[in-house]
């Protein structure tokens, strides 16, 4: 089993340091051939624009697409979200999303960054201890699809981390305050759903 | 679905760090207008910097270099998504409120302005907004961390196109750093002093063998191959200044610039994104400045 984290640009070298961390074979992804070789992929934070025109400008776009349709587990943070969201509200002019996740993301939906914050959420699926969980400019999700399901929400009852499949997403960041629950929970996706490229 | 159990915190150095964390491998952009502002972010700038005035003419035009004024920064954010910094002079902590209070995402206490203050710099763990600081050296870098930055930009020297002093600046952080990890507990607390930076800090970057935040490179990068050698040399991502709106074709240096720093190892990448890119910003050579003319020197 070999893991991807997407290295066009952001903070792949936490996602990657952390997989490993859990034991996990780690692969950085930039090229298609690259992309070829894993059973699934981390979209890591970042800024969703340039991740999208990097991957179109390099010829990563159109496969992702192709394997996140054929079932290739990924699990995106922040921009990683934005990337996976089937609709992007406030993207920028001409940004594409990957798409996947039966959802509607706002980006940059809490406005600048001194409006950035952390708090503890419940997130029932990873058992009672709540996450500590960081948001950097961050996006939520505004519109959860029928098919998608909701694992965690703000006080205000905003959704920010879903899961379709074998897609997961998080508006914040467990990269960065040691939290690896998302990333064992998404590991066991990956084994089970023993995608071949 | 269940909801929050604590309270919601703003500013902590997680968070400041964390935006930083956000643009590695990235490239943020120097922009004196809203359609700069627009050329770089359809470009794939991480971040723009707003300003008045690129260092190359700040330079030229000479005189008392200052914030900028807050209807152009206002008219920037107003353009783009992306995160928009703005340069505030050193020690000028009142730049700094206004900076803040215009709700830019980063500020940039900078020796590109003219200091405001030759003694101190900016109490940075006063806002809630996060710093971005130059430095020339290790010692610089852990003063400033000390104050409060929460992202440290080694200087260079801005407004050339020369990129001899960026490298300079980069292999002297890097090559202390490796000396560190190298010394004895006891040889850490002379260390210390001679950084004039915090036993604690220099212990831990003597463990970690990395700085606690995102360091990028700017000052004299003005083509794909100098901004992929700052990232072999070990940078997280680049400042580019004069370097794209004073050469002959922005847009196309600006897109090549993005595509270098990502793949920065692959000199085939770089070749192919140097094509018939217009003339480079004409340039300085730093040896022919004279000494009160060195940007970089200021700070300290």
């Amino acid at each position: 089993m070999s893991v991807g984290v997407l290295a066009l640009q952001g903070d792949f070298r936490e996602h990657a340091a952390l997989l490993r961390g859990l034991g996990a074979e780690v692969e950085l992804v930039r090229r298609p051939e690259e992309l070829d070789r894993v059973n699934g992929l981390v979209i890591p934070g970042g800024e969703s624009s340039v991740m999208d025109k990097l991957a179109r400008a390099f010829g990563l776009a159109e496969p992702l697409r192709t394997r996140i349709q054929a079932g290739l587990p990924v699990y995106g943070t922040c921009a990683g979200l934005i990337m996976l969201a089937d609709t992007v509200l406030d993207a920028i002019r001409g940004q594409e999303s990957l798409g996947g996740l039966d959802i509607a993301v706002r980006r940059n939906a809490f406005g600048s960054q001194t409006a950035s914050f952390e708090t503890d959420l419940d997130v029932p699926v990873l058992g009672a201890d709540p996450v500590h969980a960081v948001f950097i400019r961050a996006p939520v999700v505004e519109t959860v699809g029928p098919r998608a399901t909701a694992l965690a929400s703000l006080a205000d009852g905003r959704c920010v981390a879903v899961e379709q499949g074998n897609l997961l997403g998080t508006s914040f960041h467990p990269e960065i305050t040691g939290e690896h629950r998302f990333h064992e929970y998404f590991l066991a996706t990956v084994t089970r759903a023993g995608f071949r490229g | 679905m269940t909801e929050t159990t604590s309270a919601e915190q703003f500013g902590s150095s997680r968070v400041k760090r964390g935006l930083a964390d956000m643009m590695k491998g990235g490239v943020i952009m120097d922009v004196v207008n809203a359609e700069q502002a627009r050329i770089a972010e359809d470009a794939g700038a991480v971040a723009v910097m707003a300003l008045e005035r690129v260092p190359a003419d700040i330079r030229s035009q000479g005189g008392v270099a200052r914030m900028s004024d807050p209807d152009l920064i206002d008219s920037i954010i107003a353009e783009v998504s992306i995160p928009v910094m703005a340069k505030a002079r050193i020690g000028h902590f009142v730049e700094a409120q206004v900076l803040q209070a215009l709700n830019v995402d980063y500020i940039d206490e900078s020796e590109v302005l003219s200091p405001a203050d030759y003694v101190n710099h900016i109490d940075k763990w006063n806002f809630t907004v996060p710093f971005v600081c130059g430095a020339t050296n290790l010692g610089e870098a852990l003063r400033r961390i000390t104050e409060g930055a929460a992202m440290i930009r080694s200087k260079g020297e801005a407004g050339t196109g020369d990129v001899s002093e960026a490298m300079k600046h980069i292999r002297t952080i890097k090559g202390e750093i490796a000396r560190l990890s190298s010394l004895s507990k006891d040889e850490l607390y002379v260390a210390a002093k001679e950084l004039q930076a915090p036993y604690e800090l220099v212990a831990e970057i003597a463990a970690t063998g990395t700085l606690p935040v995102v360091l990028f490179v700017a000052g004299g990068v003005a083509t794909p191959a100098d901004a992929a050698m700052m990232m072999q040399m070990g940078a997280d991502g680049v400042f580019v200044g004069s370097g794209i709106f004073k050469s002959g074709n922005p847009q196309a240096r600006a897109n090549a610039i993005v595509k270098a720093v990502t793949f920065y190892d692959d000199p085939s990448v770089i070749a192919a994104v140097s094509r018939g890119l217009g003339e480079a910003m004409v340039g300085i050579n730093v040896s022919d400045l004279a000494a009160p003319h060195r940007l970089s020197e200021r700070g300290w």
